[in-house]
Parts: C-alpha cells; sequence; structure tokens
C-alpha cells in the first residue's frame, strides 16, 4: 500500500516512465531537478500530486522537492495562463527601456509580474537575459522572442495573439 | 593522534593538534569567538557569518567553525575591523527581527539578545523593510513563528540530519527564504513528530512550544477541580538548570513543594507509572516471546516516536508493544481508580502533567486515549513552562524546601526513575521480566550496555537459558537506522526499546534553555542529567517495579493483574497508519 | 595497435569524403545563421526561403547553418561563399531580401554590395594566423570586416563557420585532433604541464590558474572523479558560452575529454542554464554524434581511456555559477554554496574530487594542445595569457561578440572594434564583470584588458559581459539595477548577503527617489566593504562591486541626487522638473496628455504645470513638437 496518487492520467505515467529510467542508478535522487523539469514540461508547472509522486518514487523527502521547486525561478509554482509572456529585464534591456514595456505590460494586462490574466489567456513573468541583446528591449512568448519593442507595438502583439484565440 | 602544529591567536603562540577548526582549537585555549548557526553536533552551515576572523594572507574573513588550522597560521579573532563587522552583521540579523523583546517568550534566555548584548549593538543604522509572515499556531505541540527565524538552520540540520524527519526545509531564497514544511503546510498537517527539537536548538522564539501556562494558572484558580499533577523523570533532572543550578542535580522534591505552591492539590509522580508501564510491558513482552504477537516488540511510551511510527513505519504496527506511555496510564488511572478513592466525579479532576517533552502535548489530544469520553490528560505543559509558572507563581524555587509525593500515586522504584535516560526503559523491563520468567531476582541489575549516549545500542539477556537480543535507540534518526536492520532481518532482535528525542526524553524538547556559553543538547549536559537519574535509582531500597508495593496494591484492589481486562480497558491502546500529505510510503525510508 | 591520431587522421578523411559527396557539384556555398539570436531575428524565415529555392531546383547551391559569429546588430546574417573569392557578408537579411540574394547573386553572380557588410572595409592588416592553424579559417571568412579584423578568434574560432550540428564539419576542422594528440602521445602530467607553461586562467571569472586547478585534482586518490563544464551563464547581459556552445558544441566536449584525461576522470558533467534550450539540443546531439564516432565512451579511439558526458539542466539560479552551489544543483539540492575548504578539488560533486571550469575555458583546451603552449603564451600579457571573449552591450554601435587579446585596451573595444557611441552621445562609464562587476569611468578607458589591470581599475574581468553606458544613464541607477539583481539572486544562506545587500538596496532606492540623507554613501560604503569580506560565496564577495565602484568614480553623481536632489542624466523621474518654456505655442498636446491634470493654460498660450499635481511621468515631454518643455 502506499499513499501515493494512483497512475491514472496519462502525464502521470509518463512522469512515472521517466522516473523508472533514473531510479535503479545510483545516486538517483541526485536527478530531481530533471525530475521536476519533466513535471512541469507535463503539467506546465509543479502540480503537487506529481511532487508527492515524485517523493515517493525516487524516495525524497517532500520539504526537500519543496525546498528545491521554490529556490530556482525556472520552477512555477502555480498553473500558467495559455500563453507565457517572459519580459527581459537584464542589462541590455533596461537600458534600452524595458521598464516601460514592463509598465506597457503590466497595463495592457492588468496584472503583474507573476501574475496571469483574468480570462486566463496570459501570465506574465520576467525573464533574465534571453540572449537577443541586439535587438533589446526584449519580450518572449511561449518561446518566441520579439524584439525591438516599443509600447506600440506590444499592444499589436497582444492584439495578435487576441485575435487568434477568439478565432479558434 | 593528530600532529602538532603551531597557530597565532592575536599574536600568541600556541600549540594545537592540526586538522580541527580555528573554532575547535581557539575554544580549548580559552576564547569563545561569537557564534550563531553552528552546533557542534550538527553539520558546519558556515552561514551566520557571526564567527568570522582574519587569517593573515586571506582577502576576505573567514568563518572559524569551519576553517581548518594550518601550520604557522596568524589568526586575528578581535580587531577593531573585525568587532565591526561583526556588530554590523549582528545588527544586520537585528534589523530583520521583531523589536519586540520585552514581550517575547526567550526574553533573557534568548540567543541573539546575548549576542547583540556581547556585541555592543547601542544604535541601528540599517533598520529597512522586515520580513512580516503569519505564525504557524497549528500544532498541538509546535508553535512556529517565521517572523522571529535568523535563518541559522539549526532546526532544519537536526530535523533532518539527526531526526530524519525532514519535516522542516528552507523554501524560497534570498531575503524571502522561510524555514517551513513542505508546500508551505501548516504544521498540524506536516509530517512533524512534534518531537520539538527544533525549539531546542533555536537561538530565537522562532519555535517555542503551544504555550498552556495562561490557561493552567487559570485553572488553578478554579475550585470547580480538583487539581491533580503528575511530573515525567526528567522534569526533575533538569528544572533547576532553569534556575541557574548545575545540569544533573535533582530538583524532585523541591518541584513536588514548588507544585503545591502553585496551587495543586496532588501532585504524583509519572514514575509511578513508569513502573505500571514495566508491570504491563514485560508481562506483554513474555506473552510474545512465549509465541503470542509479533517479535521484536517494541516500546510506545515515547510519544514523537509514535507519531514518527504511524507515519513512516506503518508496517510495524504489529511489533510495537500496546502500553500507554506512563503519562497516559497516570490519566487514566486519575479519572477512574483515583476519583472512585477520593470520592470524586472524574470530570471534575484536573489532569495535568509536567512533562519534559513537546510531543505529550499531542498524544494528550490523541481521541484514542480519552477514558469515557475525557482527555486523560487535561493539560501538559513542559519544564520549560512550569519554570516559568514557578518564577510567575512568585514561588521561591531556589530556596524552597522539599516535600513528598502524594499517595496513592506517588511511590515509585528506582526502575521508574531510569525511564528518562536512554536505554532506561529497556533496563527497567528487564530488571521485572527477568523475575516474571525466571522467579528468580535479576542480581546485576545495573546494565552498563545499555547506558551513555551511542546512537544504537545491543544487549544480550539470557532468560533461563533463551537468548534475548535487545537494542536500544535514542533520536529519530538512530531509530531509523534500527529499524532498517530491523525491516531487513527481522529476527535479529526480541525486544527494541525507541525514544524520539537524542538522549532519550532527558534531551526532550520540553527541557530548559541552554545557558550562558552552552549550547542545546550539549552531551555533557545529557550525560549530568542521566547520571541524576541513575543517582536517584542507586539511593532507591525498591529499585525493581514489581517490588513496587502501591503498585501491587493498585492491582490488587482495581486492574486485578498485568494485561487483565481492566489494564486492557485503561492502560492499552492501538495505532494506525498515518499519511499526512507528502509522506513517503512505508516502504522507502526517509534520507 | 593503432594510434588515435591515425584512427583521428581516418575519420577526418571520411568525413572529408562525406562533405564532399554532400556539396558535389556545388560550387556555392550559403550559410545562414542559426543561433537563438540569429532565429530571434528571423533567420528561420530567411533559411526557409533558401531551402525552398534548392528544394524547387536551384542549383550549384549547397545551403547550410551555422552559429553565431557574433554580429547582433547585424542578424540575421548570411554568408555566401565561392572558392577563391571573399565571402560575401549579407546582413540584416529578410527573407525578401534572401530571394534577391537568390535571384541576383546565386543565380546571376552579382554580388548586391549595398547589403553586405564585405569589401568595404581594408584587407587585414597582417595575417595573424598561418595557412591550416586552428585559427584560421575565421580569419579568411571575417578577416576583411573591420568588427572582426581588430579580433582574434581562438575560443570563437569555429563560431559563424561551420554547422554546428555536423561533427563531419567540426573534424574538417582539425576537430578532436587534440584529443587524438594527448591520447596518442601525451601523459597526463604532460597535459597538465602544457596547461601551467600556457598562463591559461579559468575564463569564469575569478582568473585562477587553469593547470593549476587540473593538478591539484589530478593530484587526489580516488577511484571517481568528475570533470565538470559550468554552462551556466547567469550574467545578465552575457551570452559568450551560449554562442559558444550553440555555435561549435564539439570545441567544448573535446577540452572536457582532455581534461578527464589528464586528472583521471571518466565522467564529465555539463552543468547548462535551461533558458538555453536550442545549446541543449546541439549538445545533446554532439554528444550523440561524438559517440556513435567513438570520441565518447569505452576505449577512446583505441586508447585505455573511457569516458562520458552527461547534462545537467539548471532551474533558474545565478548562484549556481559558484562552484559549490553548482555543485549541491548538480546533487539535486538547492545551489546553496558551502564554506571552503574542502575545495572541490578534493571534495566535490558526491564528494570524489571534482575539475570545474566554464565553458569558455574548456573551448581554448584544444588550440592550446594543437598549437603549445609556448604559442599560446604568446598572446596577451604577462600574467594574463590568451584572449578574453567578451559579450559588448548597451550603448555602443557595433553590439556583439567579441574575442580580443588580452592586453587589448578598453578604448580599443569601445572605438574601434565598437565603432563608438551610437547617436553622438557621450560615453560615460563601461561596466565589466556583470552584477560581480564595477563600472569605469573615461580615465580608465585606456586600461589594458587583463584579471590584474581590471582589478586594480576597480573592476574584474568577470565572465565577459561589458555594457557601454553613455550620459543618458544615470550611475546610482546602473548600481542599483545590479545590485537588485543579486540581492534577487542571493541564495539567502549567510546573513551578510541576505540581509545586507538588501539593505544597501533599499538606501540606493530612496538615493534614486531623491529621499537620500547624508550620510546614505557612507553607510553604502561600510556595508559594502562588510559584505565583499564577510559574505560566504563569490555571490555576496563581489555584490557591492557595482556600488562601490561608481561611488569610487561617479562620487558626484551620489552627491548630486542627495544633496541637491538632481540626476545629471535626467533618468531618475523623482528627481525630474519639468517646466514650460518660452517656445511653448499652447497647442493644447501637452494638457490632453497629462494624467494628471497638472497642465493648464489656454488654447495659443503659453500652458503653465502645477508642480504639486505632477507626477514627473514625462507624458508631456513626449509629446511636445517644439521643443517647449524643460527637463531639469
Amino acid at each position: 500500500m502506499s499513499c501515493s496518487v494512483k497512475a491514472q492520467d496519462s502525464k502521470l505515467s509518463e512522469l512515472n516512465r521517466f522516473m523508472d529510467a533514473l531510479k535503479g542508478a545510483s545516486r538517483s535522487e541526485s536527478n530531481l531537478i530533471a525530475i521536476l523539469h519533466k513535471v512541469q514540461e507535463l503539467y506546465g508547472y509543479l502540480d503537487r500530486d506529481a511532487m508527492d509522486e515524485v517523493a515517493a518514487t525516487m524516495n525524497i523527502p517532500t520539504a526537500h522537492i519543496w525546498g528545491v521547486a521554490t529556490f530556482y525561478h525556472y520552477f512555477k509554482l502555480k498553473k500558467p495562463g495559455k500563453h507565457v509572456i517572459a519580459i527581459c529585464l537584464g542589462t541590455a534591456c533596461y537600458i534600452k527601456g524595458a521598464g516601460e514595456i514592463l509598465e506597457k505590460l503590466k497595463e495592457e494586462l492588468k496584472t503583474d509580474i507573476g501574475g496571469m490574466t483574468s480570462d486566463g489567456l496570459f501570465s506574465l513573468e520576467e525573464a533574465r537575459c534571453l540572449g537577443a541583446c541586439g535587438l533589446a528591449p526584449v519580450m518572449m512568448i511561449d518561446g518566441k522572442i520579439y524584439g525591438s519593442l516599443t509600447p506600440k507595438k506590444v499592444s499589436e502583439i497582444l492584439q495578435g495573439y487576441r485575435k487568434r484565440s477568439s478565432g479558434e | 593522534m593528530a600532529k602538532k602544529i603551531k597557530i597565532y591567536i592575536d599574536n600568541r603562540p600556541y600549540e594545537v593538534e592540526d586538522g580541527q577548526t580555528i573554532m575547535q582549537a581557539a575554544d580549548k585555549l580559552g576564547y569563545h569567538i561569537p557564534r550563531l548557526c553552528y552546533h557542534p553536533k550538527l553539520s558546519i552551515e558556515g552561514a551566520c557569518r557571526v564567527c568570522i576572523v582574519q587569517v593573515e594572507g586571506m582577502k576576505n574573513y573567514v568563518a572559524s567553525c569551519a576553517y581548518p588550522v594550518a601550520d604557522g597560521m596568524k589568526i586575528l579573532t578581535h580587531t577593531k575591523e573585525l568587532r565591526t563587522a561583526r556588530r554590523d552583521i549582528v545588527e544586520l540579523i537585528l534589523d530583520n527581527h521583531p523589536e519586540d523583546c520585552h514581550t517575547c517568550e526567550r526574553d533573557g534566555i534568548c540567543e541573539l539578545q546575548r549576542l547583540a548584548y556581547a556585541m555592543g549593538l547601542r544604535h541601528r543604522h540599517f533598520e529597512g523593510e522586515r520580513k512580516c509572515y503569519a505564525k504557524d499556531l497549528s500544532s498541538e505541540s509546535v508553535i512556529r513563528d517565521p517572523n522571529k527565524c535568523i535563518l541559522c538552520g539549526r532546526c532544519v540540520r537536526i530535523c533532518s540530519e539527526i531526526q530524519k524527519v525532514n519535516n522542516l526545509g528552507y523554501a524560497y531564497r534570498g531575503f524571502k527564504t522561510v524555514v517551513i514544511p513542505a508546500y508551505d503546510m501548516p504544521f498540524s498537517e506536516s509530517v512533524c513528530t512534534a518531537c520539538g527539537q527544533c525549539i531546542n536548538v533555536c537561538p530565537t522564539a522562532a519555535f517555542v512550544e503551544k504555550n498552556h501556562t495562561q490557561e493552567l494558572f487559570e485553572k488553578l484558580q478554579d475550585d470547580n477541580f480538583v487539581k491533580v499533577v503528575q511530573f515525567a523523570p526528567s522534569v526533575r533532572a533538569a528544572i533547576g538548570e532553569a534556575f541557574g543550578f548545575e545540569p544533573g542535580v535533582s530538583k524532585e522534591k523541591e518541584t513536588v513543594a514548588a507544585l503545591r505552591r502553585l496551587g495543586f492539590d496532588y501532585v504524583f509522580d509519572t514514575q509511578f507509572c513508569a513502573d505500571l508501564t514495566i508491570m504491563e510491558e514485560a508481562s506483554e513482552f513474555l506473552e510474545r516471546l512465549k509465541g503470542k504477537g509479533k517479535l521484536p516488540m517494541i516500546t510506545s511510551c515515547s510519544s514523537a516516536w509514535m507519531k514518527c511510527m504511524e507515519q513512516f513505519y506503518p508496517d510495524l504496527i504489529g511489533n510495537i508493544s500496546t502500553c500507554k506511555s506512563p503519562m497516559s496510564m497516570m490519566g487514566a488511572l486519575l479519572k477512574t481508580y483515583f476519583a472512585d478513592k477520593i470520592k470524586t466525579e472524574p470530570k471534575k479532576i484536573l489532569s495535568v502533567a509536567v512533562m519534559c517533552c513537546t510531543a505529550k502535548k499531542y498524544e494528550a489530544s490523541r481521541p484514542e486515549l480519552r477514558i469515557n469520553g475525557m482527555p486523560a490528560v487535561d493539560i501538559v505543559v513542559t519544564t520549560r513552562e512550569l519554570a516559568w509558572m514557578i518564577k510567575s507563581g512568585g514561588v521561591d524555587f531556589i530556596n524552597i524546601k522539599g516535600e513528598d509525593f502524594d499517595k496513592p500515586l506517588g511511590l515509585s522504584s528506582g526502575g521508574g526513575a531510569i525511564f528518562g535516560a536512554t536505554g532506561g526503559v529497556m533496563e527497567a523491563a528487564i530488571r521485572t521480566a527477568y523475575e516474571l520468567y525466571t522467579g528468580e531476582p535479576l542480581m546485576e541489575i545495573e546494565i552498563n550496555e545499555l547506558r551513555g549516549l551511542k546512537g544504537i545500542k545491543e544487549g544480550l539477556i539470557s532468560l533461563d537459558g533463551a537468548q534475548v537480543r535487545v537494542a536500544v535507540a535514542h533520536g529519530l534518526g538512530n531509530a531509523n537506522a534500527l529499524l532498517e536492520i530491523v525491516r531487513k532481518d527481522p529476527g535479529r532482535y526480541h525486544f527494541i526499546e525507541i525514544m524520539g528525542c537524542p538522549g532519550g526524553c532527558i534531551g526532550g524538547g520540553g527541557q530548559p534553555y541552554a545557558g550562558l556559553n552552552s549550547i542545546p543538547l550539549d552531551e555533557d549536559t545529557l550525560k549530568k542529567r542521566a547520571q541524576a537519574l541513575y543517582d536517584i535509582d542507586r539511593h532507591k531500597t525498591i529499585r525493581r517495579a514489581h517490588n513496587n508495593p502501591d503498585i501491587r496494591r493498585l492491582y490488587r484492589e482495581f486492574l486485578g493483574k498485568p494485561l487483565g481486562e481492566k489494564s486492557h480497558e485503561l492502560l492499552h491502546t492501538h495505532y494506525k497508519a498515518k499519511f499526512p500529505r507528502g509522506i513517503i510510503p512505508q516502504e522507502l525510508t526517509t534520507r | 595497435m593503432i594510434a588515435p591520431l591515425d584512427i583521428l587522421k581516418k575519420k577526418r578523411s571520411e568525413a572529408l569524403d562525406r562533405i564532399h559527396s554532400k556539396e558535389y557539384l556545388s560550387i556555392k556555398r550559403v550559410h545562414v545563421g542559426m543561433a537563438t539570436c540569429e532565429i530571434a531575428a528571423g533567420s528561420k524565415e530567411v533559411m526557409d526561403v533558401f531551402l525552398q529555392a534548392v528544394k524547387s531546383g536551384l542549383t550549384d547551391v549547397c545551403v547550410s547553418q551555422k552559429g553565431c559569429a557574433g554580429r547582433c546588430n547585424f542578424e540575421p546574417t548570411v554568408e555566401v561563399m565561392e572558392d577563391g573569392k571573399i565571402p560575401v557578408k549579407y546582413c540584416k537579411v529578410t527573407p525578401e531580401m534572401a530571394k534577391q540574394i537568390i535571384e541576383r547573386h546565386l543565380k546571376k553572380g552579382e554580388v548586391i554590395r549595398d547589403w553586405a557588410d564585405s569589401g568595404k572595409v581594408k584587407q587585414p592588416e597582417k595575417e595573424k594566423f598561418e595557412e591550416g592553424h586552428l585559427c584560421s579559417h575565421f580569419q579568411r571568412v571575417f578577416g576583411d570586416v573591420d568588427f572582426f579584423s581588430r579580433q582574434m578568434r581562438i575560443v570563437l574560432r569555429n563560431c559563424g563557420i561551420i554547422d554546428p550540428e555536423s561533427i563531419d564539419d567540426y573534424l574538417s576542422a582539425r576537430g578532436y585532433e587534440a584529443l587524438a594528440k594527448v591520447l596518442t602521445e601525451m601523459t597526463p602530467v604532460q597535459v597538465i604541464d602544457a596547461l601551467k607553461k600556457s598562463g591559461l586562467r579559468g575564463r569564469g571569472g575569478a582568473g585562477f590558474p587553469t593547470g593549476v586547478k587540473w593538478e591539484l585534482t589530478a593530484r587526489e586518490n580516488s577511484e571517481e572523479k568528475f570533470v565538470i563544464c559550468n554552462a551556466d551563464e547567469g550574467d545578465p547581459g552575457a551570452f559568450m558560452d551560449r554562442s559558444t556552445i550553440e555555435g561549435d558544441p564539439h570545441t567544448v566536449i573535446e577540452g572536457i575529454l582532455i581534461g578527464g584525461y589528464a586528472i583521471g576522470a571518466n565522467k564529465g558533467i555539463i552543468y547548462i542554464r535551461a533558458e538555453y534550450p536550442l545549446a541543449v539540443k546541439r549538445l545533446e546531439k554532439a554528444i550523440i554524434d561524438a559517440g556513435s564516432q567513438g570520441f565518447l565512451g569505452e576505449n577512446i579511439l583505441g586508447s585505455n581511456f573511457s569516458f562520458n558526458i552527461e547534462i545537467r539542466l539548471g532551474a533558474g539560479a545565478f548562484v549556481c555559477g559558484e562552484e559549490t552551489a553548482l555543485i549541491h544543483s548538480i546533487e539535486g539540492h538547492r545551489g546553496m554554496p558551502r564554506p571552503r575548504p574542502p575545495f572541490p578539488s578534493v571534495r566535490g560533486l558526491f564528494d570524489k574530487p571534482t575539475l570545474i571550469n566554464n565553458v569558455e575555458t574548456w573551448a581554448n583546451i584544444p588550440v592550446v594542445i594543437i598549437h603549445g603552449a609556448e604559442w599560446f603564451s604568446s598572446i596577451g600579457t604577462q600574467k594574463s595569457k590568451g584572449t578574453k571573449v567578451f559579450a559588448l552591450a548597451g550603448k555602443i554601435t557595433n553590439t556583439g561578440l567579441v574575442e580580443v587579446p588580452m592586453g587589448t585596451t578598453l578604448r580599443e573595444i569601445v572605438y574601434d572594434i565598437g565603432a563608438g557611441i551610437p547617436g553622438n552621445k557621450k560615453f560615460k562609464a563601461i561596466q565589466t564583470g556583470g552584477p560581480s562587476g564595477g563600472c569605469l569611468s573615461e580615465e580608465y578607458l585606456d586600461t589594458p584588458i587583463d584579471y590584474d589591470s581590471l582589478a586594480k581599475a576597480g573592476s574584474i574581468m568577470g565572465s565577459g559581459g561589458m555594457i557601454i553606458i553613455d550620459e543618458d544613464s544615470c550611475m546610482v541607477n546602473v548600481a542599483r539595477f545590479f545590485l537588485e539583481f543579486t540581492q534577487n539572486e542571493s541564495c539567502g544562506k549567510c546573513a551578510p548577503c541576505r540581509e545586507g545587500t538588501k539593505r544597501m538596496l533599499e538606501i540606493l532606492t530612496r538615493i534614486t527617489e531623491g529621499k537620500g540623507e547624508e550620510g546614505d554613501i557612507e553607510k553604502l560604503e561600510r556595508l559594502g566593504t562588510m559584505i565583499k569580506k564577510a559574505s560566504l560565496c563569490g555571490l555576496g564577495q563581489s555584490a557591492p562591486n557595482p556600488v562601490l565602484s561608481t561611488i569610487k568614480n561617479f562620487r558626484i553623481e551620489y552627491e548630486e541626487h542627495i544633496r541637491d536632489k538632481k540626476c545629471r542624466a535626467h533618468f531618475c523621474p523623482s528627481l525630474l522638473e519639468y517646466t514650460i518654456i518660452d517656445k511653448c505655442v499652447g497647442c493644447g498636446l501637452c494638457r490632453k496628455a497629462c494624467p494628471a491634470g497638472a497642465i493648464t493654460g489656454a488654447l495659443k498660450s503659453r500652458h503653465e504645470i502645477d508642480k504639486q499635481k505632477c507626477i514627473k511621468c514625462g507624458a508631456c515631454y513626449k509629446v511636445c513638437k517644439f521643443s517647449a518643455i524643460s527637463r531639469v
């Protein structure tokens, strides 16, 4: 018997397959960060039931997992919006006016960094340097980089996503 | 024998052993470099940076708790620059800590306060935003106040390294770092075993026991109740420390007298019920030895261990003795046998227990231990809380004349006294089991293999030629190691004693805080407390539980015989598996 | 037994055969930049145009991808190569331009000069590398571009030249020859000796001599040892490591292999940021390819040396650049550092002796081995040998990756390579070393780039971030920006860093908001000095640098903020004062734009700003078409 949630849904079984491949090896618990990446890839964030499953399968105390999950910026503890906007606040972008872009985003989305729009369409995050400093200021939406931003351009880009979403 | 090397501290040459840290070397030479996160029993954190020193040739300061000495090393411990840096570090810590010393439970016994005093902090330079979190009041035993936490990490380390419960961890990072259970869960829903060791090692009041003193003061004024109190063996071995007495001085009779001054009508001894526990447990063991029940039998008197077992070792439930703890046995007797004796309605009895333990507060709230719908123990206070009540209640503990326990639940054997030290339950049980089994008294009753602070102790007892293998573990981390052996080799032992706290109950989570320049859970202090109990044992004429005349009378008048019907109803209990969120299932161990 | 070098030579000729058969009959080769930065600039669409053209019958042309050569402000870039001709380097190529390039250049042989960066500048003054030198290829392709001709590409020698996803390309550029060489003719001690003689120092920032580090790890007796490549490039504004891996992943792998051989390790780990998916993908492919060619695995190239490499992803924590924090992260813990000693060379990953170097250091290794310590140590200054890669960004005309010999002055980078400050603005400061580094004023522009000179000037070499700051930036605010970063990245373990950086940030914020007090500068200095000396790890020990160096070099700006409540760069909004001057024609635009309703005035008459109501947002300043609003 165990308290772990039965691996019913496909995400959980995929997670278990991923862990099973790592489990036998020595120092398998050192793969925790890779496993949490997998959880986030599957769920979009660090789902607690999934973390419980990791604790049980990999034999890692939950407090330890929670400590790791909350330590690294990359891990999301809340379910994100459909589109994730990451505004780069690296040096080059900052110097080139990322602050203004951020203000515009906050105004358009009516949410702050770490938040999600009320319709769940966007969530807003800050990013460290995205490595596209030549295009500063930049933001990334779902992995696609938008560069040389101006507040006006931001509105247009968001509008594009909104249209596509309502068209679906 | 380590190599001798030469070092210079503040320009004075010293010959010291190689292979130690600067702090260790300096400690032996009469220096006391200020420190905060350091604890000799825990891993080196090097986090607070209070113990910094200057080493010639090093650009930056080094943490003396972590940095090894080397031949020819020139160390400076209190230059002007260092004093300023240390002072500023302590101020920075203080600047993010509530300014409520006067209303804080640890006012006057706070390590941070002492340190700030020693650093000569007279002004604030760097005040700014302070952390602001809610207190976690959910637990029956342990209260967490993150605002007072200075992130020294001693609690995290004791919870993971010594207790191996891994309830506490760091979460988030930087200025927002907190020490908290998984998923930011409240303590009541976490895997906390309520052992209270986090309280013991905390330098501030970030962890304290759930305080019941005000409630108790009020109840003591209520004439509708007959006020009855019991206190545990280890309370008497440590309470003196809260009043400036050396560790290891028993204050049994003074505590009895003080409790009467506070308004208790009857003062009984938990040691009486320790004797009773031995009668039941020794009998239960002999039954199991005859094949009625699982072996090894594992003791059940430590409440933190019981919660730990239900969470992490539910597969061993069948091995756990069904005996209640001495405290709960006493509670059960108070609301039945004793109520009858004094011809009082059981619900009019206020049953109070003074314990060295925080987990006993949790135990007292367990529903299955209730007697006819009433809690067996109404209020549990710790040694620390009692010490404060004595001070607050205007009792002169230092000069008070000792008094004796009340009858009929106040007389105990030496076996009951040593319950408080690791190995004591086993030793007392063997004294009785031997005689019950063989019909002859055990002559060598001081069993040295089972004494002392070794993590896991083993012994071999011959019962009429039958070899009984016993083992003792103290601290949940050692318990973990021992039980892993048992899981792999269930036939290895017949009888196991487990105590949740390092050193046994004498190192309980409710014991007095450490004094000046000393450290909580100091091994020397633990040894002295244990010695106080062994001395009590040695000075008793009755040293075997079954020889306690009041125990005999109790069986004669009320209980019948050990493991009898009445015993089963009042003195035995049951356990069930518990799975707080995120618990690791039984087949796996904690790390 | 066949010597590893001979096996390598055979593999190389096989690779060349494969390349030639692929390019069979191709007269022109088209290289399209496909690094993260290029893709962000739109190179994928450009690539599609070329591929489509080939698919629909364009002959004589072979299209391949390449990494980023480092011309950030000219991306996407496309090179058209023809034997015997100087490669034509097209910049800022759009899909439309790509179609034109196909029509006019590829089909008709017309070089579109207006779009090309080549041929505009003079030929390189002198050839730096003889034919066949590992670094000569880059020079052949890009040597005619001013931006590159003053650089020296050792680490980035293959970036923007080869297809990073093709091991054949790497082999053709003498790839894995250094590995074969050490396996054939060098003992581990000889490798370490060569490293020591070369004078190579760690490129991660601290500049510890690499050979010594190797020796210390080699000296430990242990069944198991580890080699780690630190690719957790965390400085904001730095992307040297990403470009290196995306452009030439095999170089890093080869360097790690040589390190493993030298110290007696069999296992390598590359710890890389999860934010670099393309770099991770290329590394994964490179590891697989290297494995299938026998450069990884058991008995590499027929020798007794066996080695495997694993990739571990970071998860976003700047502090994991610190080696003990990085080790904890690989072990699956929070990336919190621990006190040293013991050093990782004695007790590192899983408590085993561990050698950690960063990407740039590893990428140097094959070149040092092939061309020798003597050659390597001939480049650079007395105490700093070789080259250093910088990510040049900020207020500078040419942004991008710059690799220069040690000893090059900051001025050469800013004005010769970077082509100065755009928009007729005045240079104010140069920031090196990212959040751990410092800001140097104009008087330091002639400082030669080496570990010691930069440290002496009050900054650090760091891992290679280089930000140019012009007169429009407020130095207090720059310091605040960097400190905000480190404060946010502090792991929270040690008190000086956790609490101290927070207090410093509060003071700085107060100053930029016009609430600075006398004594604030002294408080910053007192805290900063203490934090530097008392913190547990490198992050805390360097966090105050941007503040202390700006106080040292730009103290006057701090004083102006505090005493006069003025920001000379007009950057700190709270310190600005807006007034309407005589130029006002009373058009009313500013009145409409003002969100606070602070502007009044009748149409066609001069307007006025109510200073009590003004929230200093600058909206009026931006909309005014007559420069009638003064901002001081």
